[in-house]
Order: C-alpha cells, then structure tokens, then sequence
C-alpha cells in the first residue's frame, strides 16, 4: 500500500483532536495541557510538511520552522506562568483553577 | 525587488519599536535600581507616540513590502493608529497602579511595546506567516503580562487561563491555516483569493476558514469562545485588562477583517454564516452575562464581549459600508474603554484599589464632575443618543439593514435593550444611592484620560468629520 497525502493528514487529524481532548477531558494537571498544546503544534507541523511535500514548494516547510520556535517559547512563557501560580497556591490540579468564576 | 530604504519607510513604526523595546530593555537591565521602573515607563509612552507620529509618514501611498507579507495601506494606518492610543492609555494609566502596587517593574512597559509591536506586525499581515508570527509576538507578551502581578493568586490564575485557552486558539488557527495552505496551494492572502476565485469550492479550504475563525474569535473574545475573558479581566491588574480590552481588540478585529476580506471574497457566503452566528450569541451573552456581576471589571468583561457582536454586524454586512462601520466602532470603543477603565482606577478607597460596583454608591454627591463622565461613558456604552456610542452602533447597523440582514439587525438592537440595564444601573447607583465611602483623589493621568475620553464621547456628535474620512478612506483600501 502507498502511503500518501490523506494517510498524513489522517494522522495530523488524529493527534490534533488527542491534543484538543486532552485539554478539554484533563481534570488532573497542568502539565498535561502543556504536552497538549505541543500535540497540536506538531500535528500542524506534519500538515504542513505533508502539504510541502505533495504540492512541491517550500512554503509549509518553512512556515513548520517557524511553529518549532515559537512553540519552544509558547512552552518557556507556559513553565513560567506555571511555576508563579504554583509558588501562589501550592498545586498545579486543574480543578484547583477555580478562585474566579461566575 | 523594492529596494531595502523602500520596505523599511513602509514599516517606520514597526522597526522604531522593535529597536526601542531593545533599548529599553537595555536601560532597564543596566540603569534601573533593583528592576523598578526608573523612567522606562515614560520612555516607552514616548516611544509609542513616536510610532503614531511616524504614521503620518506617507498618508497617500499603499505599498507591500518584506517579500508580499507585509502591507502598508490605509486600513493598516487606522488600526494601527488605534492600537497605539490604546497602548499609550493602558501605559499612562499603569503610571500610578503599578507605583502603588510595588509592582513597577521595569519589564511591564518594555512587554507593552513589544505586544503592540506583535499587533501592528499582526494588522499589517498579508500572509499566512507573518499573521501567525505576529499573533504569537502579541500574545506571548500578553500572557506574560496577565501574570505580571506575580505574589498575586488571582493575577497567576488569570495567566494561567489566559495562555492555556490561548495556546488552544493558536493551535486551531495554525490547523486552520495548515489545511488553507494545502488546499489553496499557497499562504499569500491575494494568492488564496486567486486560488479560490474560480468558483471551485474546495471543502478543505471552508474547514480550515472555520477553524482560523475559532481562533481569531478566542482572541476577540466572541462567544462561543469567550469563557477565559471574565476571569482573565477581573484577575489581571487593572492597566493590563485596560490593555487586553483596548489595544489587543483592535488588532484581532483588525486582522479578522483583513483575512476575509481579502483572502476570501469569494466565498463570503461560507464566512457570513460564522460571523452572523457568533455575532449574535455575543450580543445575547454580553447582555445576558452581566447583568448578575458585581465586579465592576467582570462586568466590563461582557460589555466587551457584547461590543465585540456589535462590532461584528459590520463585518457581517461583508461590504466597504460595513467594514467603515466596524472601523468607526472600533475607534469609538476604544475611546469608551479606555475612560471605563480610568474611571475604575480612581476607584481607590484609603489606599486600596476597590472593583465593586457597590462602592460607587452615590458618587454624584461625593465627587459630581467624575460621576458626570462616567455616566457619559456608561450611557454612551449603553448606545443612549447623541453620545458616541450610538453612532457606533448606527454606523454597523445601516450595513447590516441594507445588505438584508434582518434578523442579525432585530436581535442587535433588543440584545443592546437588555443591555442598557445594567450600563443604567450604575448610573443609578451613583446618583441615586445613599453615598458609600469616599474615594481618594486620584493621579492627575488618570483624570486626564477620564476627563478627555468622556469630553471626545459627549462631542462626536459635533465633530465627526475627520474619523469618519479616516474609516472611509481606511475601508476603501481594502476593497
């Protein structure tokens, strides 16, 4: 069987709608929202390479170098806001969240 | 090829800030004592306002420079004029906050300039690329700076909220300019029109639209992606929700019109049906929503969420009348906001900064001149005639009728009925009520920014010539 275009956006689809649930069922913990938000970053990226690669141009290769890095600051900003709210509340449990509401 | 001297006297502002956010972050590392503020803040108050100098630069000519992804026109000149006031209010009026609250942390103003520099990077956009990248720079400061208050529970959580829906917004518009690019075949906005124009509507290219508008919507905070809003204004300190709901609103609202107008012309049928549909449940929820809130930030929450539906009639109209409209509403709510929220940081009681709405019982008799501008603002909020505010609304309104948008128009107007209640009801609390504890006098900046917003919302009415030739002339530009 020849793996092509549609197989990798199956694959990109899937690992976008895991990220989406895991950031919509998590109840647990913060942590795994962050891994989330990277999931979907990266099944954006094999989109991206996978179109680059189907319609012969470079364009989505290098808009996917563009979403490496500013993923790796989305993480660094999203450690740090992390870490000040645990240092506040001492518990980084998604249900915790809930000082506002209304 | 246009030459470098070309490109870089397009982009004037947006290279005065970058290399200025670096020079102040320099001078604060080196020069401020124990990271406070120094004059940083004042220095990038200037800083801003040499960037809104800059661009009356060159009012006659449109230019696309950086290799196609960056526009110079005079849609972007407007809403990049609006993006700075709203940066250079939420800066003057953070002076005094951030001075009382220990926080004046030189860091604050430098992450100001460099979000706003993610806007006009972000309203110039015109592909796919540079909108992301500019998105990101906006957002990445924002996040930051909701959490700015940092020995502060409720400023942490804001953070928090604010960048774990953010980055799930991003995600989705990424997804969605992903599948644009694969089924459009390129990320230039002209080149998706191109793509698109033939009449072949390609299902990938609606899905992605649909999903680029569920990320736009979370950054303009429309229903049904509004849920971190409210929480994200009542936790942030003050100036930085004065920020968020000027300056951050101008820049997605301003991109939200450029892509599909430009890129999508050719199936507006497909985007009309979205901005129709969260257009509305805006409207519903922002006047719905607010009525029950006490908080007088949470409350502005929703009357931001409600503005942003009003805003979006104009869009909906999906033509150059409709589109002057949501320019026009977008400089009058900027106006409104930032009064609003100077009006909440006089809001100080022996020292300590207060958000209850019921503190503001019987203000008129404590202090009569900033309870009369702050009704000014509230009825003008509310759409009362002759102030601003229902000139906004009038001006995305007459679009929506005369492009037959009948329903959309009839729930707006009963929508801003419900409204008027609880813009109403403060106006009542402060003339009406036996008075509450007497406010402090506030800092002679944010009297200032009360006093000239509230002044400019009375007397529109007599003096509209110049915005309204700016809206008009910023609408042509992009059809």
């Amino acid at each position: 069987m020849d793996i092509g275009l549609p197989h990798y956006l199956s694959v990109a689809a899937l690992l976008f709608t895991i990220g989406v649930a895991g950031i919509i069922l998590n109840r647990k913990n913060i942590i795994i929202i962050l891994m989330s938000v990277e999931l979907i970053l990266l099944s954006v990226n094999i989109n991206l390479v996978a179109f680059s690669s189907f319609l012969g141009d470079l364009t989505g290769q290098v808009f996917s170098l563009f979403i490496l890095t500013v993923a790796a600051a989305e993480a660094a900003i999203g450690l740090a806001i992390l870490v000040t709210y645990f240092r506040n509340r001492g518990t980084i449990a998604v249900e915790d969240i809930n000082m506002m509401k209304g | 090829m246009t030459p470098f001297s070309f490109a870089v006297a397009h982009s004037l502002p947006e290279f005065v800030l970058a290399v200025g956010a670096l020079v102040l972050l320099m001078l604060g590392v080196f020069r401020a004592k124990d990271g406070r503020d120094w004059i940083i803040s004042e220095l990038a108050i200037g800083l801003l306002g040499l960037a809104f100098v800059l661009l009356f630069f060159d009012l006659k000519s449109n230019a696309v420079v950086w290799g196609g992804s960056f526009v110079d026109d005079a849609f972007g000149r407007f809403m990049k004029g609006l993006a700075l006031l709203g940066a250079i209010g939420a800066l003057v009026l953070s002076l005094d906050f951030m001075r009382r609250e220990k926080i004046d942390l030189f860091e604050f103003p430098v992450l100001v300039v460099i979000a706003t520099l993610g806007m006009l990077m972000l309203i110039s956009a015109r592909d796919l690329i540079a909108l992301y990248l500019g998105l990101e720079l906006m957002s990445l400061a924002l996040y930051v700076i909701a959490a700015f208050h940092r020995d502060n529970a409720r400023a942490s959580e804001a953070g928090l909220k604010y960048f774990a829906l953010g980055a799930l917004s991003s995600g989705m518009l990424l997804y969605g300019a992903s599948l644009i690019y694969g089924f459009a075949g390129t990320v230039s906005f002209d080149g998706i029109a191109k793509a698109l124009a033939g009449g072949t509507q390609s299902v990938g290219v609606i899905f992605g639209l649909v999903f680029m508008m569920a990320g736009l919507s979370f950054k303009m905070s429309i229903v049904p992606f509004h849920m971190w809003t409210p929480d994200v204004y009542e936790g942030a300190p003050t100036p930085v929700t004065t920020f968020f709901a000027s300056a951050a609103k101008m820049a997605a609202v301003a991109i939200t019109v450029r892509i599909t107008n430009t890129a999508f012309p050719s199936i507006t049928h497909q985007w009309q049906q979205i901005v129709v549909f969260t257009s509305i449940l805006s409207m519903v929820v922002g006047a719905f929503a607010a009525i029950g809130q006490t908080n007088i930030k949470r409350l502005m929450a929703y009357s931001s969420i409600g503005h942003m539906g009003f805003a979006m009639v104009g869009l909906a109209a999906a033509n150059e009348a409709g589109v002057r409209g949501v320019l026009m509403y977008m400089a009058i709510y900027l106006v409104m906001t930032l009064g609003a929220f100077a009006a909440i940081l006089s809001m100080r009681v022996t020292g300590v900064y207060v958000e209850n709405i019921g503190d503001l019982a019987g203000l008129a008799r404590r202090n009569g001149v900033m309870a009369f501008f702050l009704a000014a603002i509230m009825l003008s909020l509310a759409g009362i005639p002759p102030l601003a505010g229902f000139w906004a609304k009038w001006f995305v309104f007459m679009p929506a009728v005369n492009a037959g948008l009948y329903p959309l128009t009839v729930l707006g107007v009963l929508a801003s009925t419900v409204a008027c209640f609880y813009y109403l009801r403060i106006v009542k609390i402060m003339y009406f009520d036996e008075p509450a504890r007497p406010f402090d006098t506030a800092s002679p900046a944010v009297s200032g920014v009360l006093a000239v917003s509230s002044l400019m919302v009375v007397l529109f009415s007599f003096w509209p010539g110049p915005i309204t030739a700016a809206a008009a002339a910023a609408a042509k530009s992009l059809f």
